[in-house]
């Protein structure tokens, strides 16, 4: 099968964030693959694993998501490709996904593309559905198990995490699929696969290489980004001289404060 | 610049979420604040009764898209569907509740009509024809407000973040049908595996949540047949579980966990709050056995008020908590089981 695995570099989870002259800011706080295309990129892996195949990284990004794409080929993917231009500095989920469909498309014939559920810092969850809309392709999103995969009938059963709970699919291939944890355990990138990443070329893609002859302009402005309200808690420690009394204070407080 | 405003009623089944009723009354808001109408738009198999309660809350009319196909939601001939809808509408926003089905339904009508999405909203001002919508980026360290002039603007409002509208019994108003754009068939709805059945977190008023914490009752001792180490800490997590699931009961409460008790594999991922899991906002949110991460507190730091159970009161869990209780929660947490039972008279 022939499997592409769209990928971001984010922040690290645990930076701490803030807002400097009206720009986002984290620190020194280190650069990493979005968590949650660790679990694309494990999906892919056990597809091709189990189906045979090529399992190729794609990111969009400055030079520097370079680092996220070693990151992606040191846990075993087999090639790694950056779409890079000046032109998508201000991108909107509407360029960016037009950007990864026209890669999709430039890779050949693609059966699946995998996608984290959403990137830790722009946090909107929509590209991997997006993605599939340009590609007039089926989107499973959401995706907790991958029940079965049948290359030759060309198709694939799942298992979305829904709030009233599992809904299961069948589509047809190719789709794109959109995973959130629990499908897998990432796994660690081995001795030989990070030297192999470190020496590894990755291609770049420009807007022209993709066909795009102009980046169209995204569709939204973001006039102000905010560091959060600094919220004062004072928090009130309840004591008591047992746990019965203790809970009686916290229950009659909670109701003279009409929180229930 | 018309001011029509569009509102996407989200439904399992035919029983629509709180969360589409917030986002009609979010709808309300705007649509009063430019003089403008407000459309509510359910695209189902039989959704004549969702447009009535639509209008009920306070929806203008209602456009009803229905076939015997989508009966189960499956995004490709919904968004289709929508997208249509919309482009005929000449609405100037789009508005959905968000939950699992819509962020990708509202992913792709933004394709269809190539134009902008703001997900994920948690507050709206009405601009002169445009709206300016804040929503969290970074999970929560940060806020961005977003605007798509000139175009259609789509947005999926979080739920619990606008007021739940009143609704008004004899209120009327015109429901129109429009024909759905089924296209080819590409996936198809096997069948739902129910989940716990509990109360759905991004939707309750009140949230017990359980950490790593419940796991370290060493009064506990696991049944002799369980010998291997990580069952046995399982084994007692989930006795932990079961108290936090009664205090839960007593309060309409739906179970929350840490990333930690659901890494150690004491509750489902579905149960997760945090940075990668649910983000909630409840009325009350009770903490017990959770240290409070920086992933954690992005999952649930705005809710309303925050009780924090915890041995160590040095956990920063009380930096964001109303009220604290340092003690043990296999204490704590069953006297508030009776005490609230004793209190709201159950």
């Amino acid at each position: 099968m022939n499997i592409v695995v769209c990928v971001k570099q984010t922040p690290d989870t645990a930076a701490t964030v803030t807002v400097q002259d009206g720009k986002v800011s984290w620190g020194d706080a280190p650069l990493v693959l979005n968590p949650w295309d660790e679990f694309a990129v494990e999906q892919a892996l056990r597809t091709k694993e189990a189906h045979g195949g090529k399992v190729t990284a794609l990111s969009l990004g400055p030079e520097g998501a370079k680092e996220a794409l070693k990151q992606a080929l040191a846990m075993g993917c087999d090639e790694a490709i950056l779409i890079s231009d000046p032109g998508f500095a201000a991108a909107d989920s509407l360029v960016v996904s037009a950007a990864l469909a026209a890669g999709v498309r430039k890779l050949g014939e693609i059966d699946i593309a995998f996608f984290g559920r959403q990137a830790v810092d722009s946090d909107t969850g929509v590209v991997g559905a997006q993605v599939a809309r340009r590609l007039g392709w089926p989107s499973l999103s959401l995706v907790a198990a991958v029940r079965a995969i049948d290359p030759a009938a060309r198709s694939i059963e799942v298992e979305r995490l829904l709030e009233e709970g599992r809904q299961e699919v069948r589509s047809t291939l190719p789709a794109t699929v959109s995973v959130t944890k629990e499908l897998n355990e990432p796994r660690y990138p081995s001795f030989m696969g990070i030297r192999k990443a470190s020496k590894a070329e990755i291609q770049v893609w420009s807007a022209s290489d993709l066909g795009m002859a102009a980046i169209p302009a995204a569709a939204l402005t973001w006039p102000e980004v905010m560091s959060l309200p600094k919220v004062e808690t004072q928090c009130e420690i309840i004591q008591g001289d047992s746990p019965d009394q203790i809970a009686e204070k916290l229950v009659g407080r909670l109701l003279e404060e009409k929180v229930l | 610049m018309a001011a029509r405003v569009l509102v996407y009623i989200d439904h399992f089944q035919g029983q629509a979420g709180l969360s589409s009723w917030e986002a009609v009354g979010a709808a309300r808001s705007l649509a009063q604040s430019w003089g403008g109408e407000v459309t509510a738009l359910v695209v189902g198999s039989s959704s004549s009764a969702l447009a009535v309660e639509a209008i009920q809350h306070g929806a203008d009319r209602a456009i009803v898209a229905d076939d015997a196909s989508l009966e189960e939601y499956r995004a490709e001939p919904y968004a289709s569907t929508v997208a249509k809808i919309a482009k005929e509408s000449a609405a100037s926003v789009l508005v959905f509740p968000t939950t699992g089905r819509t962020r990708e339904l509202a992913g792709m009508v933004a394709v269809d009509l190539e134009t902008g999405i703001t997900p994920d909203v948690i507050a709206l001002e009405a601009g002169g024809g445009t709206v300016v919508a804040t929503r969290p980026i970074y999970a929560g360290k940060l806020l961005t407000k977003e605007t798509c002039p000139g175009r259609l603007h789509i947005l999926t409002l979080r739920a619990r973040a606008f007021p739940m509208p009143e609704i008004t019994a004899g209120r009327t108003g015109p429901v129109e049908k429009a024909a759905p754009d089924l296209g080819m068939p590409a996936t198809e709805v096997l069948g739902y595996k129910a989940s716990d059945g509990g109360v759905s977190l991004t939707d309750a008023g009140v949230i017990v949540s359980g950490g790593r914490g419940v796991s370290n009752n060493p009064k506990l001792n696991p049944p002799a047949d369980i010998t291997d180490e990580k069952q046995k800490e399982i084994w007692r997590a989930q006795q932990g579980f079961a108290l936090v699931r009664e205090l839960a009961a007593v309060l309409g409460a739906a179970v929350g966990a840490s990333r930690a008790a659901v890494d150690a594999g004491y509750v489902p991922y579905a149960n997760q709050v945090g940075q990668t899991g649910k983000v909630v906002s409840p009325d009350l949110y009770i903490a017990c056995g959770i240290s409070g991460a920086i992933q954690h507190l992005a999952g649930m730091r705005t809710s309303k008020t925050i009780v924090a159970v915890n041995k160590d009161a040095e956990a920063p869990i009380f930096r964001v908590a109303r009220f604290g209780v340092v003690g043990d929660l296999f204490d704590v947490v069953p006297a508030l089981t009776k005490a609230f039972k004793a209190r709201l008279g159950k």
